[in-house]
């Protein structure tokens, strides 16, 4: 072996290590990647938001791209991404369904009542049943929906405007054509 | 005094605590819930177990083992319903599969490389006993 090699290998490999180490910075140890994404999302049925009268069927969701997202009135980081939620609404590019992840219907009313209301149809899931099934481990977690009912995306946390367009649009537009 | 003190004997006799409520009705499910869980990741506080986490959803995930325990469910079948939600990130203890091979048999190949290396240098040396320290 001559000694340039003997220098340059373990300098690579010294390289290697830190390009790791660097992309390593920036993986965020809280975002776990779901085994749902490219399944078929759970179908549940659950009574909607202050009219316990009716009944959130996913089901009926089938032929249309929608969005599920899983939020709460206690949770903080939810408030954060509600601006983005309403303008997603105004555009009228997707349909946005709620999900109220242990909530009660009162608390929940009160924040859409002072902050607006972004989502079309919110089901309510008061012990967290659904939630267990869809995974959520963190509200506001996001599910984008496809026609045929398969899970094509995950956001685990709020949807922020950067978020919105380089991802959650782009993905709309392939699956909506 | 001592007409206080057997009054206050006397008050402090009643205060007796309650017996501590046990965690569930059936003991041997607690044990196979503790052991199991044990091997579990709680997805909010990630390293702590999902035997050891106070978060809501891990006692939500207790919960919602007990109650497939109840209805028969076998260890290996509540462990599959974890993962098919949460993914393997759940399991302490990584399963061998594509994308945890380098994890699992890293080690052994590194050592493979090592030893190979070592072997290399020592016969080397070996063959010429001359040469000093300044090849290593």
């Amino acid at each position: 072996m001559n000694r340039t090699l003997k220098f340059l290998i373990p300098l690579v490999l010294f390289f290697i290590a830190v390009g790791f180490l660097f992309k390593g910075l920036y993986l965020d140890p809280h975002e776990v990647p779901s085994p749902l994404v490219g399944k078929p999302a759970p179908t549940f049925q659950a009574p909607v938001l202050s009219d316990a009268s009716k009944t959130f069927n996913s089901a009926d969701m089938k032929g249309q791209v929608w969005l599920l997202n899983v939020w709460a009135s206690w949770c903080g980081a939810c408030r954060e991404e509600h601006p983005v939620l309403m303008a997603m609404a105004k555009s009228g590019q997707i349909a946005t369904y709620g999900l109220d992840y242990k909530d009660t219907d009162q608390e929940a009313q009160a924040v859409l009542d002072a902050n607006g209301n972004p989502y079309k149809t919110i089901a309510t899931d008061v012990n967290g049943k659904i939630g267990i099934d869809y995974g959520v481990y963190g509200v506001p977690e996001t599910y984008i929906i496809d026609k045929t009912g398969v899970i094509r995306y995950k956001q685990i946390g709020p949807i922020t405007e950067e978020v919105l367009i380089n991802k959650i649009v782009p993905m709309l537009k392939e699956l909506q054509r | 005094m001592k007409k206080l003190w057997i009054i206050f004997l006397l008050i402090s006799n009643f205060a007796f605590a309650g017996e501590a409520k046990p965690l569930g009705d059936d003991p041997a499910l607690e044990l196979r819930l503790k052991t199991l869980s044990q091997d579990l990741r709680c997805l909010v506080c990630q390293n702590t177990t999902l035997a050891d986490s106070s978060a809501p959803l891990a006692e939500d995930l207790r919960q919602e083992i007990r109650k497939l325990m109840r209805e028969g469910k076998s260890d290996q079948e509540v462990i599959d319903y974890l993962v098919a939600r949460y993914g393997d990130f759940v399991l302490y203890k990584p399963p061998v599969n594509e994308s945890t091979a380098l994890l699992w048999f890293g080690p052994f190949l590194l050592l493979i490389v090592g030893g190979f290396v070592l072997f290399r240098v020592l016969k080397k040396h070996a063959g010429n006993e001359d040469i000093q320290a300044e090849d290593v």
